[in-house]
């Protein structure tokens, strides 16, 4: 029977030998404004390579995990790891702070947001180019031509010289898509990114990231309301309500034969049966 | 006391003088005050202890003094403690330092109106702080407040008549030196009225032309 020191003792040679085969970790992260508790000591894991759909509520903290892991956030407390490198580590009491290892490891992420934040003083091209040319310092007929590789890949090819302005919301979010994989991360962040468009431009926007899920190797974490989508391209779906993980498992699991009436109770509302 | 057409004539080059150094006290002052403005502002925005709230009085404090205070205080009172300059640099420094309370004004407005998924988006690519300033935050924030700057820099084109107070002889200076040795007012007054209104005019036109140029909308 294990103890509760032996339970302590394995914890803590996790923390100290990180596992190759897991990209992010999440151990007892909290987080709350007020009394209004996001994460209530979160512990969750993503396996490198793994495709994962969190679906919940709104206002149950979904977005927090993500924006934790942009670092758009700051958790209480808790530790965050992002490909063996510590992201976030606060003790209780302590004030959260961005370290040396933190910027490395938020190096690793990028994000996709709902509101796509494109840069619109810049054209699609430039927006794609400016990170990789100020921020990895790569030069810029190398940088212009991985910009223009990503621009094809989400069928933009066409409207490279195009600003935002100029662009379909849907063509915004995929210059965004583009934007972020320029950067070539290990893990990226998908922060509901259909939910700001009109029904007719989400196909072309969830063709491109179901094209990255199935061809690429990349760390997948997304938050969306696209619930046939979740069970097509996850590998693992976690409903999340009230700060915790209700469950978690293989979509089919998830959402045919889901063990938690909390989560029954949601699909029944988001899916209409 | 009725217009003499010919007295307006020999008077005009002494005015058009005056005029041109209105023209170069405007470009300089507004110089200082569009660069020490953006420097205020961003030392502010950036919340650094003891240095911002020092700004953020700096602000206060020129904003709630009037101009011709600020130009005697310089002109009079500083030389006693050994700060002295002629009275054109003067002039220069003070309009320049008053206007760039209000410009930092209105770069911190143009600031705050740069939606905060710009901020998220740049800290998203690992952009550090300075380069998500420079090109990010402040080529958009620019933009949108070239036509307040423009206003501003027409108001100190007029403002800086109050510099004739401190023996500067721009326009208003030379206005007020011909009328005190002919005694003919009219004449010069009027003269002066119309070369400030003719060159806000244009000021404006010009600027609204950049504004437009400036737009990201347009296609």
């Amino acid at each position: 029977m294990p103890s509760i020191e032996s339970d302590v003792a394995a914890t803590a040679a996790r923390s100290v030998q990180p596992d190759p085969s897991v990209m992010i970790s999440f151990r007892g992260v909290t987080k709350s404004w007020g009394s209004n508790h996001v994460l209530r000591s979160l512990d969750f894991d993503v396996q490198a390579g793994e495709k994962v759909c969190i679906i919940g509520p709104s206002g149950s903290g979904k977005t927090t995990i993500l924006r934790i892991l942009m670092t758009l956030e700051t958790p209480n407390e808790g530790a965050v790891i992002v490909g063996g490198s510590r992201l976030w580590d606060v003790k209780p009491g302590d004030k959260p702070k961005l370290t040396r290892e933190s910027r490395d490891a938020r190096r690793s992420v990028g994000m996709v947001f709902q509101s796509f934040n494109l840069f619109p003083h810049m054209t699609a091209l430039e927006n794609v180019m400016e990170a990789p040319v100020r921020v990895l310092g790569l030069a810029k007929p190398e940088a212009r031509e991985r910009a223009e590789g990503l621009l094809a890949q989400v069928g933009l090819a066409q409207h490279l010289q195009h600003r935002p302005a100029q662009l379909s919301g849907g063509q915004q979010q995929r210059v965004a898509i583009a934007r972020a994989m320029a950067m070539r991360p290990k893990v990226m962040l998908f922060d509901e990114p259909t939910s700001a468009l009109d029904p007719e431009l989400i196909g072309e926007v969830l063709g491109v990231i179901r094209e990255m899920a199935t061809s690429a190797d990349m760390t997948m974490l997304m938050v969306t309301h696209e619930m046939r989508f979740a069970e097509e391209i996850s590998d693992r779906v976690v409903m999340f309500d009230k700060g915790v993980v209700v469950e978690s498992g293989p979509p089919q699991q998830i959402f045919h034969e889901p063990g938690h009436e909390r989560t029954r109770k949601f699909l029944g509302a988001v899916l209409g049966h | 006391m009725s217009w003499d057409t010919a007295f307006a004539i020999s008077i005009l080059p002494e005015l058009l003088g005056g005029l041109w150094l209105t023209i170069q006290i405007t470009i300089a002052g507004m110089v200082i005050a569009l660069v020490l403005g953006l420097v205020v502002a961003i030392v502010r925005r950036l919340a650094i202890p003891i240095v911002s709230p020092i700004f953020g009085f700096y602000v206060h404090f020129v904003r709630g003094t009037p101009l011709l205070v600020q130009a005697y205080l310089a002109f009079f009172a500083l030389p006693a403690y050994g700060i002295a300059f002629s009275p054109l640099v003067t002039g220069i420094a003070v309009i320049g330092i008053n206007y760039s309370a209000y410009t930092a004004e209105v770069y911190r407005a143009g600031v705050e109106d740069v939606p905060r998924g710009q901020w998220e988006a740049a800290t998203a690519l690992s952009m550090p702080q300075a380069l998500t300033w420079t090109r990010v935050v402040l080529p958009q924030a620019l933009r949108a407040v070239v036509p307040m700057l423009g206003n501003y820099l027409v108001q100190m084109f007029k403002d800086s008549a109050v510099l004739f107070a401190i023996t500067v002889f721009e326009l208003m200076g030379r206005v007020q030196a011909i009328g005190s040795s002919t005694y003919r007012y009219l004449e010069p007054v009027t003269i002066a009225g119309l070369l400030y209104l003719i060159v806000s005019l244009v000021s404006s036109l010009l600027i609204r032309t950049l504004e437009r140029h400036l737009a990201l909308n347009r296609i």
